[in-house]
């Protein structure tokens, strides 16, 4: 058996044309899980922009907004997951983009989902989730689709 | 007691059996016979190329160093911690910062506000240094620093620290990671751009070597890497060409490789395969040796050897029955001992969801004692060496991390393959795929992929939450140490740091140690080097 590079391919078209923002606020630099994420979306036919590490939650609205992005996913493991996602979500508000679907992920614990949810955000996923369950329940949060 | 069962979901189905392949690919035969294994040399532990290990004594001359990662919220609270450790007997302290001070932000920086201590202690001038090892004497003690982006500048304030207290910068002893490279592949506190950080670490290394000529001031990282997607031969393979990109820059700062390579040394992972990780290891000591050897034409045997440290655990611990992680780590710390490892850092159970108590804590250190003391592994040096199996898989090691060396050096190197984002992009393309295995069951974890417990849901996960005052406490001792100083000294100390900056034939070393005894900040220090070097754009490869 070869130990070569082989992206396992399980390509659907669930997420096709779709834009998705994943984003990396704060300071915390694990940026394996958002990468990993990003790999998957873009299997499932989106078009994936990644932000890279430590950007402002203002940084992210805009980048949202001159995107055009159908969603933004927020990557936090630091714990700091309550006043970033607040300053995410008040950042797009206030780049009149309130309607771009809000996903988060990382170590979350879960007697915080609630909260999240509380401020607005699609769904929480850790990393323990399937990446087919996550880019069903993005496929399901997306703008303009029930939930 | 409830009997196991196995989930419904049919991907998590997948193999009962053995798998033949081991989790670098390596397909292992079924058995091992004398004939596969071609006749070499009779070497002996302490002989070059040290397959069998770097000291001819083995543990009997001396230990592995039992090393626990502490280290969070105030610089008294992280002090009371390590009283407490050493009392326990643990021979080394382990030091771990919060993001701000690693990434080169004071505490009243925005960029600072909800992450002060909270992955570890804040340390953003001299007078936090000097509460952390407030009754410890530095002279007796060896200790770890985890910090890389600001490593030159906290191990200057060790330097100074020790100075203030009239204790000879040549007695301390203990390690600063350093490693830069790995930050901008897997852990991400990286400040400049690739080419001055490699400076800045060269002159540290330089420095420490005329200085502090015990202590350790890198420690090149295999470990995050691993984290981060890497299998063990990727592991192996990457962290060695980060360790030749050291070796060339530091023979561009006019360093003399029979002197540095003496004090260069690596920190990985053990993970569950123990043949796997035993081959690993004595794979990496043998290319090591070679290449000192043949290609940096290195004389000294102690110039050539591998040394290297280990952490038990870490991303192969999971949430989901905890308990089942006190065995991981335990398997995994005999395969540290037979691999012949300088030190071991075990993970307690409850890390993969939880900062861990002192209950589990204490368990993680048990773990190597009782290792050490009631195992026997660590009695016969390289008790493995001379089994088929282990030496055909160490072969087999050795040809495939030569093989991802070549990749890298293809490239153009190391910094180049990171500047341009191209091994960072690997390393996410490796992460994806080991999450498809484990997604379907390809890749067996107990407890999260097979025999998964039908009424346990995902594990409580708990993340670090620190006390507000205790990051209020911070700020208000930091404007007090700001107002008690004396500015004129701190500015004439940024002034000259700035000028070394600009000067390549210069070492930035002495220049932080003085700006440390002036009590000028990490945030202060890395703006005047920012301002020279810039930062590091990084590269989005996908």
């Amino acid at each position: 058996m070869s130990d070569t590079l082989e992206t396992p391919a399980v390509p659907t078209t669930l997420l096709k044309g779709k834009r998705i923002l994943v984003a990396k606020p704060g300071l915390d630099g694990h940026d394996v899980g958002a990468k990993v994420i990003a790999l998957a979306l873009r299997d499932a036919g989106a078009e994936v922009i990644y932000t890279g590490l430590r950007k402002s939650p203002g940084f992210i609205a805009r980048v949202a907004v001159d995107e055009d992005v159908d969603a933004v996913g927020l990557s936090i493991l630091s714990g700091s997951h309550k006043e970033l996602v607040a300053d995410s979500i008040a950042a797009l508000a206030q780049e009149g983009a309130s309607a771009i679907p809000v996903f988060v992920g990382g170590t979350i614990p879960a007697e915080d989902v609630a909260m999240l949810l509380d401020l607005g955000v699609k769904a929480v996923f850790t990393a323990d989730m399937k990446l087919d369950d996550v880019i069903a329940e993005v496929a399901a949060g997306l703008r303009g689709q029930p939930t | 007691m409830t009997a196991l069962k196995q989930t419904q979901d049919p991907d998590a189905e997948a193999p009962r059996g053995i798998s033949p392949v081991t989790p670098s690919g390596v397909e292992a035969p079924l058995v091992v016979t004398a004939d596969m294994v071609p006749q070499c040399a009779p070497e002996r532990p302490g002989d070059y190329p040290f397959t069998r290990g770097i000291f001819p004594d083995g543990f009997r001359g001396r230990a592995w160093t039992m090393r626990q990662y502490s280290g969070f919220g105030t610089a008294e609270e992280s002090n009371a911690r390590y009283q407490f450790l050493l009392r326990e007997g643990q021979t080394g302290l382990s030091v771990a910062l919060d993001l701000p001070t690693q990434c080169g932000y004071d505490p009243t920086d925005p960029m600072a506000r909800s992450e002060i201590g909270k992955v570890g202690v804040s340390l953003s001038n001299l007078s936090e240094m000097e509460i952390l090892f407030d009754g410890i004497d530095l002279s007796k003690i060896s200790t770890s620093f985890t910090i890389n982006g600001t490593a030159a500048l906290i191990y200057a304030m060790y330097v100074a620290c020790a100075e203030r207290r009239g204790i000879d910068p040549a007695l301390l002893t203990g390690t600063i990671q350093n490693d830069i490279l790995k930050e901008y592949v897997a852990r991400g506190t990286w400040i400049f751009p690739v080419r001055p950080s490699m400076r800045l670490t060269a002159d540290s290394i330089l420095y420490a070597n005329r200085t502090t000529p015990r202590f350790n001031p890198i420690s090149i990282a295999g470990a995050h890497m691993r984290d981060a997607g890497c299998n063990a031969v990727e592991e192996m393979a990457y962290t060695l060409a980060n360790g030749l990109a050291y070796v060339d820059e530091l023979l561009r700062r006019g360093g003399n490789a029979e002197k540095f390579a003496k004090r260069l040394s690596f920190f990985f992972y053990v993970h569950m395969d123990l043949f796997e990780e035993v081959a690993k290891f004595r794979a990496g000591r043998r290319i090591w040796a070679e290449i000192m050897k043949t290609r940096y034409g290195v004389t000294d045997p102690k110039a050539q050897m591998f040394r290297f440290g280990v952490v038990c655990g870490g991303s192969s611990l999971v949430a989901p029955q905890p308990q089942n992680n006190i065995v991981r780590v335990a398997i995994e710390t005999v395969a540290a001992v037979l691999s012949g490892a300088q030190s071991i850092f075990t993970c307690a159970y409850d890390e993969a969801f939880q900062i861990p108590t002192e209950t589990s804590a204490e368990i993680a250190l048990r773990t190597q004692q009782i290792v050490a003391l009631e195992s026997g592994v660590a009695r016969s040096v390289d008790a493995l060496g001379g089994s088929h199996y282990v030496e055909w898989l160490t072969d087999e090691m050795e040809q495939r991390i030569r093989a991802r060396m070549d990749e890298v050096e293809a490239y153009g190197g190391a910094v180049k393959a990171i500047e341009d984002g191209w091994l960072q992009m690997r390393v996410a393309q490796r992460a994806h795929e080991r999450k498809r295995q484990i997604d379907s069951g390809a890749f067996p974890v107990v407890g999260l992929n097979v025999f998964r417990k039908e009424d346990e849901d995902r594990g409580a996960v708990e993340v670090f939450r620190i006390d507000p005052k205790a990051s209020r406490r911070v700020v208000e001792k930091y404007d007090a140490t700001m107002a008690r100083r004396d500015a004129a000294a701190v500015s004439r100390a940024l002034d000259r740091l700035g000028a070394a900056a600009a000067d390549d034939r210069e070492n930035i070393m002495p220049y932080l140690v003085e700006c440390c005894h002036a009590y000028a900040t990490v945030g202060e220090m890395v703006a005047r080097l920012k301002a020279c070097w810039g930062e590091f754009q990084e590269p989005i490869r996908l």
